[in-house]
């Protein structure tokens, strides 16, 4: 049962977006982001909305994932739009009944908010949805290697980002494994009580943290055997090389997000 | 033949912990390796043939005596990446020693620290795939694959950084039959086409069997050398040694002491057979 979790939600593909330069992937989205908060007409949602559907229209990603991303978000929505919609207390009211009172700016506020968040999450699904998280670390990596000059581990963090994913399917089977052993020796893992299950877990936790802990001792050695001294005078593998495309990408952006203000 | 390996009066212990005594692991180990050897280092659990690998590429350093390879004493710490580069050394659980994941990428990783430059390094890691027979799985995750391959890529790993000498600490011992065959073909093939010189540590006696020279460590002393066929001669020793011989060996060695005409010597299965087949058409 544990097989079927993907971390990461990358969708392998082909497309110009897919093949973007990850760092510029990431810049762009941080100006999507800027995007998306700084309009507060309609109209300025519905530019924001026809770049995200655009977009996902390029990365060939099928829509039904970004359902799936949205989803889980859908009672977070819907509770916030109500508080809104019960607190906000100016504009014209629409109606009321005792203390409550729902106004014209109540409904607005709530309407905007659902749909940019919406359009967040979409968006930035595209993001990890057309690059694989080994590309994202390595891409932040740069992006922040500037910080290195104020002493910043960039490369550390970025190693043990790079480490973190490479362990998890080996620490997810040894989970799978773990669960049976105890369960031949009869722990009853997913029955009774929440509390019941809760300490049964314990005796999957702790076989686990002993053999991360071994794991972590030998990878130690094994990356001193191959030279590893942090990341001063490193080259690297994976080179990343930005192609007009990427500044073609980049300008369109910045053109929605000038026309986004321009409109406010 | 020139000597990669020069190990000389080595004395190792663990320090002393809270109410135990020092553990002297290793007893004053002399044994030089030519280069271009493949050597097989035998020993039962505890015998101290794993930390005698670790001294050759300073994992561990010893504790009195003296270890240099390639003309590197593994004291010097000036000299540290290039030993580790001439001595590479393989373990026995491919997952803990795989970091990236995508295989090229992780074969890479050595190169990277070296800081070898672009070109260079793909044509390495290229080279290094191809030699392991894993090169069509380059953009794969290493989760994905067995736990032979696994253990090629680590090797492959190692190759990249061209070493002279490659030290396999049991590096078959948690893969299934057709994983171990696998790695010790890439092993082999490494020691004739590429002359590395191997040293591999195994508790498999067909594996040994398959070296050119055989070492056995006992109570971390040196207690066999020899050629395959030498060392698993002497059955009895090495039984009191608590190791066995490989199975034709024994089949042959048990048939002459109930009395049957089995010359001395036999090592593999088609000379155990031959000598049967010999034996029954007298």
């Amino acid at each position: 049962m544990l097989r079927d979790i993907t971390i990461g939600q990358y969708f392998p593909g082909e497309s110009i977006i897919h093949r973007l330069d990850p760092r510029f992937k990431i810049v762009i989205t941080l100006i999507y982001i800027v995007m998306l908060f700084t309009g507060s007409t309609p109209l300025c949602l519905c530019i924001g909305a026809l770049y995200t559907f655009i977009a996902i229209a390029l990365s060939r990603v099928p829509l039904k994932l970004f359902w799936k991303s949205v989803r889980p978000l859908l009672p977070f929505l819907v509770i916030t739009a109500v508080i809104n919609i019960l607190i906000v207390r100016s504009g014209d009211v629409i109606w009321s009944w005792k203390f409550l009172k729902i106004t014209e700016d109540g409904v607005n506020i709530s309407a905007y908010m659902i749909v940019r968040i919406s359009l967040l999450v979409m968006g930035t699904s595209i993001l990890t949805y057309t690059t694989s998280p080994v590309t994202l670390t390595d891409a932040i990596e740069r992006l922040l290697s500037p910080l290195k000059k104020l002493h910043f581990p960039v490369h550390e963090l970025a190693m043990m980002m790079t480490i973190a994913l490479r362990f998890i399917p080996t620490l997810i089977e040894e989970t799978d494994k773990i669960i049976s052993a105890q369960k031949a020796r009869g722990a009853e893992i997913d029955t009774g009580s929440f509390i019941a299950r809760a300490k049964s877990l314990i005796s999957v936790l702790v076989p686990l943290f002993v053999s991360a802990f071994r794991r972590a001792d030998e990878l130690a050695t094994a990356m001193e055997c191959r030279c590893y001294h942090g990341g001063a005078g490193r080259t690297r593998l994976r080179q990343m090389k930005s192609a007009p495309r990427d500044y073609i990408a980049l300008l369109i952006t910045a053109g929605f997000l000038a026309a986004v203000i321009y409109l406010k | 033949m020139k000597n990669i390996i020069e190990i000389e009066n080595l004395h190792f212990s663990y320090p002393a912990e809270e109410d135990t005594e020092p553990a002297e692991v290793l007893k004053g180990i002399d044994l030089s390796i030519g280069e271009g050897e493949l050597v097989a280092i035998l020993g039962h659990n505890g015998s101290g043939k794993s930390t005698l690998a670790k001294h050759i590429n300073a994992i561990l350093l010893p504790t009195e005596g003296k270890v240099t390879v390639n003309g590197i004493d593994t004291a010097d710490e000036e000299k540290l990446f290039e030993l580790r580069q001439c001595a590479g050394m393989v373990f026995q659980n491919p997952d803990n020693q795989i970091v990236s994941s995508i295989v090229e990428e992780d074969v890479a990783f050595a190169l990277e620290n070296l800081g070898v430059p672009y070109e260079e390094m793909r044509r390495r890691v290229d080279d290094a795939l191809k030699a392991v027979g894993m090169y069509e799985y380059r953009l794969h995750s290493p989760a994905q694959l067995s736990g032979g391959q696994k253990q090629r890529i680590a090797i492959a790993g190692i190759i990249a950084m061209q070493p002279k000498c490659i030290i396999l600490d049991e590096p078959t011992a948690m893969l299934d039959p057709q994983g171990r065959r696998e790695v010790l073909a890439t092993v082999q093939r490494m020691n004739r086409e590429q002359g590395v010189t191997i040293v591999l540590i195994t508790h498999y006696m067909d594996e040994a069997a398959q070296c050119g020279r055989v070492v056995v460590i006992d109570k971390g002393s040196l207690a066999m050398d020899g050629t395959p066929r030498e060392v698993f001669s002497q059955v009895e020793r090495i039984k009191a040694l608590g190791l066995d011989v490989p199975q034709a060996a024994e089949l042959a060695y048990e048939l002459r002491k109930a009395g049957c005409d089995i010359p001395e010597g036999i090592l593999t299965e088609e000379e155990c057979a031959e000598a049967l087949l010999a034996l029954i058409n007298n």
